[in-house]
């Protein structure tokens, strides 16, 4: 029962991390395009995630201190957004649309070849680090369902048949 | 290019205002949109019109908001605060295309975005934005990366940023992109996600023309709309009405398309008020060999189910409201006959259960109970009352009862299969919980 509790150490614990330059500066000139920094803080987390797969708590305070918003705030933002990663992904991030036009047109079978190649099901990463398996909203290519996007690169009209040699293209 | 494909272009470009320089493999730049026409509609606006003549040949043209609501743009661009005293505004677009069964914004994006950036520049114009922002998913990925490179090019000639040609009007605009979230395309919680907030929408009024993003005046267009804009200023609002061919009140093509197990499954730009079946059979080939039509979706998940009997409707916002469903944005899922109705409601609820911001008790607590109901059906594990139950959610969760129309929209093709497909959701009552006829639990029912 108290492993439910929040133990006060555990928050105050503090997590090494320095943002790079480089983050900082991407950062530095997407505030620029906004009257206030708040406006910022998708985008900064974006920018963190680019450069390391995904947002580490240690992130949280130097992200919200250069953007001028309290860490907390910046969780709040964080965990809303189903495209920030709080925990570590895969070095490829599989998003597989589950909405309507995919699913009439062949998802379950879609989704059942992926969980059974990868071994893994939704939300959960390769033991290689290889892969993470996500659902995700409409991908917009609902004429080639079923669709899936592998890090940036769409796929559409994807055959369960097709499922491997596809995951082979991403070492 | 010759002379005779430039005629070409042009001529198209008065029937398909909307795809006629699309190209998704190789976009236009600006010297090839330029020659085809292209920040003609600006240059004129700004040398030749005010602000308000603008809006009125918009308003003139009743362009009705392509986003789905069907709201004119002219008279939403009409409550924004004008004069030398208004301030900063925003114009922002919409393009979180996140409407299951929706892919239209993304073809224009892809293939012609110059045309959106004119079309961005023009409504600015018209509404004397300061500055205005793309809202686009962070999965358009492709999407994002011409339209920056679209503006770059615009900003680089002088039609972006400031004294933009000479005129003394300054506008700049960017591309901010979203991280997941579908509720992100509601339009206020659009502008809680743009000043950096989690996604919740706001109360309205006041409405986003009055208090919008930083609580300055803001209009909210989507890309289709958008790259109408354009061509009314240039061709005139007696033109955009004709596009129509009189197939409806309303003016101008429509962006329709087919998703499902049709032949050719596609976007077609045609005269709005084009009838489902000359979309469904003509443009997009009919079913494939093997399925029949069962049912359809006009126009994204939140909206209702119609029947094959409703194919001869013309697909327009009022005809398409008046059968009891809506166009919203206008591509056709088409369900074919091997579907159970329960599962391709439960995978409908499954997304709205999953995507609502938790912000309103009855979309919140409503749609997970919404789907655990489906999935004891889709099991054929359903108690009697079930029925009943999903009934009374879609008065519960229905319009008026919360913030947004999320859980309202979540609701649309629940309430349309009950009332198509009884039979299929009574089939996932448990033998030995489906109840006798005329006893009281059935006749309590409603």
């Amino acid at each position: 029962m108290n492993d439910n509790l929040i133990r006060l150490t555990d928050l105050e614990r503090e997590v090494p991390f320095a943002l790079s330059d480089a983050e900082r500066h991407e950062i530095e000139h997407a505030l620029g395009h906004y009257p206030d920094g708040r406006a910022a803080s998708i985008e900064a987390l974006k920018i963190v995630q680019h450069h390391r797969g995904w947002v580490p708590d240690g992130a949280l305070a130097p992200v919200a201190a250069l953007i001028g918003i309290s860490a907390a705030d910046l969780e709040g933002v964080a965990t809303f957004y189903s495209l920030i990663f709080r925990q570590p992904v895969g070095r490829h991030v599989i998003k597989l649309c589950d909405s309507i036009s995919c699913y009439l047109t062949g998802y379950d079978e879609l989704r059942a070849a992926l969980e059974q190649q990868l071994g893994i099901g939704y939300g959960q990463t390769t033991p290689d680090q290889r892969f993470t398996l996500l659902p995700v909203c409409c991908l917009g290519a609902c004429d080639r369902g079923p669709t899936l996007m592998i890090d940036d690169a769409l796929h559409g009209d994807v055959a369960p048949g097709a499922v491997a040699e596809l995951l082979a293209a991403y070492p | 290019m010759t002379r005779e494909s430039t005629m070409t272009l042009a001529q198209q470009l008065l029937t398909k205002p909307l795809t006629a320089r699309v190209n998704t493999a190789q976009p236009m730049d600006l010297a090839a949109f330029e020659a085809s026409g292209g920040y003609r509609a600006l240059r004129l606006a700004l040398k030749e019109l005010s602000p308000q003549d603008v809006q009125a040949r918009v308003k003139d043209a009743n362009l009705r908001g392509r986003g789905g609501a069907g709201f004119p743009a002219g008279v939403k661009w009409g409550l924004i605060p004008m004069g030398p005293d208004a301030g900063v505004k925003y114009l922002v677009c919409n393009a979180d295309e996140m409407e299951p069964g929706t892919f239209k914004d993304r073809l224009l994006m892809e293939g012609a975005p110059h045309q959106l950036v004119e079309g961005i520049l023009v409504a600015a114009y018209a509404t004397q934005a300061t500055t205005g922002y793309i809202f686009l998913r962070g999965e358009y990925v492709l999407a994002a990366a011409r339209l920056n490179q679209a503006l770059a090019e615009a900003r680089a000639a002088g039609l972006l940023g400031r004294n933009i040609l000479g005129s003394g009007w300054d506008f700049d605009c960017f591309v901010h992109t979203g991280a997941g979230r579908y509720i992100c395309g509601e339009e206020t919680a659009l502008i809680n996600s743009l000043e950096g907030r989690r996604a919740n929408p706001r109360a309205k009024p006041p409405f986003p023309q009055i208090a919008g993003a930083w609580g300055r005046p803001t209009v909210i267009n989507n890309v289709e709309t958008l790259n109408n804009v354009a061509p009314i200023v240039l061709n005139g609002a007696e033109w955009f009405r004709g596009l129509s061919q009189g197939k409806s009140p309303d003016g101008g093509t429509k962006l329709y398309g087919v998703s499902g197990r049709a032949k050719r499954p596609g976007v077609f730009e045609l005269p709005i008020g084009t009838t489902a079946r000359e979309i469904l059979e003509q443009h997009a080939g009919g079913m494939k060999d093997g399925y029949q039509l069962k049912c359809w979706l006009p126009g994204g998940a939140s909206t209702d189910f119609l029947l094959p009997e409703h194919l001869d409707l013309a697909m327009d916002y009022d005809t398409i409201g008046k059968a009891g469903s809506r166009m919203g944005t206008g591509l056709l899922a088409v369900v074919d006959q091997t579907h159970n109705m329960v599962s391709v409601v439960r995978n409908l609820e499954e997304f709205f259960a999953r995507e609502s911001c938790g912000w309103c008790t009855p979309c919140r607590d409503g749609l997970p109970w919404t789907v655990k109901i489906l999935r004891a059906l889709e099991a054929g594990q359903g108690n009697s009352g079930d029925i009943e139950q999903l009934v009374s959610m879609t008065k519960a969760l229905g319009p008026g009862r919360t913030f947004c129309a999320h859980a309202p929209g979540a609701m649309e093709p629940l309430q349309s299969a009950l009332k198509f497909f009884r039979a299929e959701f009574e089939a996932g009552i448990r033998a030995d919980h489906a109840p006798a006829a005329g006893s009281p639990a059935s006749s309590a029912a409603g």
